[in-house]
C-alpha cells in the first residue's frame, strides 16, 4: 500500500527534479569542503550556508503550494508555521549553550537570566534534547494547524475570509512572542547558537551538512506532495479547489480534506523553519511578520502554482533576485518585489513553470497532430486567479 | 401512501429567502422505483426543492423524509449523498481541469475518507464500471480530454455518467436538456427512461416533448406548491395549469 502510494509520486518529471537535487546535495558541500578556497570552483561557506537557506524557503513555497495549488486555500498565514518551527529548533540550540552563554548559567538561557527568572518555565522541558525538539518542530506547527483548520473549514470559511484570519493569526503571535513574559526571548528571540547535536553551527563541516539536509527534506517533502497530489485524495483537491459545493454532493467531506492537506502543510513548513534557524543563527518575531507569508505566495505565483516544481524554483529565484537587490538597491526592493508579482499576475498567470510546460505541450500537439495519443495525462494545475 | 413506504417523503415543507417564499407548504411524495417528472415555469421553486432534499438548503417548516425514516433536514451535503441521493445541477457542474475519466472515478461508488482515497488504487472492477459508463455516455474517445473542454450537451451527459456512478438510489436530475439539440433531447429522454428501470429518478424539464416521452406521473409546481399532479394528458387538461404554464 505504501510503496505503491510513494511510487505513483516518481514520474519522468519527478526523477528530473530529484534528479538535479541530488546532484546539488552533493556538488554544492564537495565544491565547499574538497577544494582549496583559491580554487575558482570552489564555493565559499557564506554561500553555501545562502544556499541553505533558499532550500528552506523552496520548502515553505512547496508547502504553501500544497494548499493553494492544489486545494485553493490561500494560506497567508504560511510563515507562522514556519517559525514555530524555528522557535522549537531554536529552544534545542539555546540549551545546547549550556554554561557557555554570558551568564554562564547551566539551565537558563541569557535572557532568562537577565529578566530575574530563577527556573526554567515548563514548556522548556525536554528541549535539550535533539528527539523531543525534532518531535515538537512537527507537532507545535501541525497541532496549531489542526485546531485551526478544524473550526475554520467546519464553519466553511473560505476564499478571501481564510485568508484574513491566516493573517490575523500570524499577527497576534507576532504580538505574542514579541513579549518578555512569554518566556522566548522578546523582540531579541533566540541567538547566540554554540552547536547542534554535538557539532559547532558556525563550522564548515556542520554548514555543509544543514545544506544537505535541507536538500534532502525538501526531496522527501516533494515526494510525499507528489504523491498526495497524484492520489486520488489529491484528485478530491483539485475538486475541491474547482469546485467545492459539487465535491460535496458527491458525498465527499469537504472539511476532512482541508484539514488533512493544511496539517500536512503546516508540518512541512515547520520542518522548513527547523532547517532555517541553524543556518541564519537567529530566530526573532520578525519571522511572522505578515509580509513574510505573503512572501511566500508571491514566490509559489512567479513559479507556478499548482506544479510544485514551479514553488521551488519561484522560491529560490525571487530570493536570490532578492539578495542582490538588498544589496544594490536595499530601499527598492518592495517596490520590485510588488512589481514582480504585478507582472507575474498580469503576463504570466500561470507562472514560470505553468507557461513553459504550456507551451511545450502547444509545441508537442502540434507534432503529434496526426498520431493522436489519447494516453497523455493533462496538467491539472488551476485557471489563472491567483489572487483569488 | 404513508411516509413509511415511500421513498421520498416531502411535507409542509416552505423556504424563503429574504422574505420571498421560494417554497410554499409544498408536498410531494416518490414511490420506491418510482420516476417522476416535474414542471413549472420559472422561479416556481424546482431547483430550491432539489437543494433542500440534498441538504444545501435548510427548509423553514416542514418534513423531509429519505427511504420512509430519515430525516434529512438534520443531515449536510456529504451524508445525504452518502445516503443514496445523486443530484445533476441545472448549469452542469463537471470537474472542469481533470479528465473525463477522473470525473467518473471520482464520482464512483467507493470510500469517500481522506485516507481511503489517500491509498486508492483502482480496481478492476472500477476500470471495468468506468468502461461501461464512458460506452454508455459515449464519451469514450474524450475519455482523456479535460471536462472543460467538452461541449454543453457533454458536460450534461458527462454529469449524468457520474450520477450513475454514485449508484444513488434516487437522482435528481435538474433539466438535462436544455441546451441541447432535439436528437440530442431524444436520446438523453431514451438514457433516462433506461435509468429508470433500476433507480427511482426526479426529473426537471421544460422541454414538453421530452416530458411526453418519458410517460410517467407530473407534477406541476407553481410558486413553491404543487398546482397539478397526474399525468401529462390530465395536468395538459387543468385550466390552472394552461394559465401559469401551457398556455403562455
Ligand atoms: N439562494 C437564493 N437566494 C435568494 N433567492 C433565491 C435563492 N434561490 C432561489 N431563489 C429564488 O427562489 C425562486 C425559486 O427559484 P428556483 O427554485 O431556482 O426556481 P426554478 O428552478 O423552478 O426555476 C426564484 O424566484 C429565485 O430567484
Ligand atoms: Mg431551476
Amino acid at each position: 500500500m505504501m510503496t505503491s502510494f510513494l511510487f505513483r509520486a516518481l514520474d519522468k518529471n519527478a526523477a528530473l527534479f530529484l534528479g538535479l537535487l541530488t546532484a546539488i546535495i552533493v556538488a554544492v558541500p564537495a565544491l565547499n569542503l574538497l577544494l582549496p578556497p583559491d580554487h575558482p570552483l570552489h564555493v565559499p561557506t557564506y554561500a553555501v550556508t545562502l544556499m541553505g537557506k533558499y532550500l528552506t524557503y523552496a520548502l515553505l513555497a512547496l508547502s504553501v503550494d500544497l494548499v493553494w495549488g492544489y486545494c485553493g486555500i490561500l494560506s497567508l498565514g504560511h510563515a507562522a508555521f514556519f517559525a514555530l518551527g524555528g522557535y522549537a529548533m531554536g529552544m534545542y540550540l539555546m540549551r545546547q549553550i549550556g554554561t557557555r552563554g554570558v551568564y554562564g548559567d547551566p539551565l537558563l538561557p541569557d535572557f532568562m537570566v537577565f529578566l530575574n527568572w530563577d527556573t526554567l518555565p515548563w514548556y522548556w522541558y525536554g528541549f535539550d534534547m535533539f528527539w523531543f525538539a525534532a518531535l515538537m518542530v512537527l507537532l507545535v506547527p501541525g497541532l496549531l494547524a489542526f485546531i485551526f483548520g478544524w473550526f475554520a473549514f467546519r464553519s466553511r470559511v473560505s476564499g478571501v475570509y481564510l485568508s484574513i484570519i491566516t493573517q490575523a493569526l500570524t499577527y497576534a503571535l507576532l504580538l505574542a512572542f514579541f513579549r518578555n513574559d512569554m518566556g522566548f526571548g522578546g523582540n531579541n528571540g533566540l541567538t547566540d547558537f554554540k552547536d547542534i547535536l554535538g557539532f559547532d553551527v558556525q563550522a564548515d563541516t556542520t554548514r555543509a551538512a544543514l545544506f544537505a539536509a535541507s536538500g534532502i527534506a525538501l526531496g522527501l517533502c516533494f515526494i510525499i506532495c507528489r504523491a498526495i497530489t497524484r492520489s486520488k485524495l489529491g484528485k478530491v483537491l483539485v475538486a475541491v479547489r474547482d469546485a467545492e459545493s459539487r465535491t460535496r454532493f458527491l458525498g465527499y467531506r469537504v472539511e476532512h480534506y482541508k484539514l488533512f492537506v493544511w496539517t500536512i502543510s503546516a508540518m512541512m513548513a515547520g520542518i522548513a523553519g527547523a532547517l532555517y534557524v541553524p543556518q541564519v543563527g537567529i530566530i526573532n518575531p520578525g519571522e511572522f511578520a505578515p509580509a513574510n507569508s505573503i512572501e511566500a505566495v508571491i514566490w509559489v505565483a512567479v513559479g507556478g502554482r499548482g506544479t510544485l516544481v514551479g514553488a521551488v524554483i519561484g522560491a529560490v529565484l525571487v530570493n536570490f533576485a532578492k539578495t542582490w537587490f538588498t544589496a544594490a538597491f536595499p530601499e527598492f526592493w518592495l517596490f520590485a518585489l510588488g512589481g514582480l508579482f504585478v507582472f507575474v499576475t498580469l503576463f504570466l498567470p500561470k507562472g514560470i513553470v505553468g507557461t513553459v510546460t504550456d507551451n511545450w505541450a502547444k509545441v508537442s500537439r502540434r507534432k503529434h497532430a496526426v498520431d493522436e495519443r489519447p494516453g497523455d495525462t493533462p496538467s491539472t494545475r488551476p485557471a489563472p486567479n491567483p489572487a483569488e | 401512501m404513508t411516509r413509511q413506504t415511500s421513498l421520498l417523503y416531502l411535507d409542509g415543507v416552505s423556504v424563503s429567502f429574504d422574505g420571498f417564499q421560494a417554497l410554499n407548504e409544498l408536498s410531494l411524495v416518490i414511490a420506491p422505483g418510482e420516476m417522476r417528472a416535474i414542471i413549472g415555469p420559472n422561479g416556481a421553486g424546482k431547483t430550491t426543492m432539489m437543494d433542500v432534499i440534498t441538504g444545501k438548503t435548510r427548509p423553514d417548516t416542514g418534513d423531509v423524509y429519505f427511504d420512509g425514516v430519515i430525516d434529512l433536514t438534520g443531515e449536510d451535503e456529504a451524508s445525504i449523498a452518502e445516503l443514496g441521493i445523486g443530484r445533476k445541477f441545472q448549469k452542469p457542474t463537471v470537474f472542469e481541469s481533470h479528465t473525463v475519466r477522473d470525473n467518473l472515478d471520482l464520482a464512483l461508488k467507493a470510500p469517500r475518507g481522506p485516507f481511503q482515497t489517500l491509498f486508492h488504487t483502482i480496481t478492476g472492477a472500477e476500470t471495468k464500471q468506468i468502461a461501461y459508463l464512458l460506452d454508455l455516455i459515449r464519451l469514450t474517445d474524450k475519455q482523456s480530454e479535460l471536462a472543460a473542454n467538452l461541449s454543453h450537451g457533454q458536460k450534461q451527459w458527462l454529469e449524468i455518467g457520474m450520477l450513475l456512478a454514485q449508484d444513488p438510489k434516487l437522482l435528481l436530475v435538474d433539466e438535462p436538456a436544455a441546451g441541447m439539440t432535439d436528437a440530442e433531447t431524444e436520446e438523453t429522454a431514451a438514457l433516462l427512461k433506461d435509468i429508470a428501470e433500476d433507480h427511482s429518478v426526479v426529473v426537471v424539464e421544460h422541454d414538453m416533448t421530452f416530458i411526453r416521452s418519458l410517460e410517467v406521473k407530473v407534477t406541476v409546481l407553481h410558486e413553491g406548491s404543487v398546482l397539478a399532479e397526474g399525468s401529462l394528458d390530465h395536468v395538459s387538461a387543468d385550466p390552472r395549469v394552461v394559465e401559469v404554464y401551457l398556455g403562455r
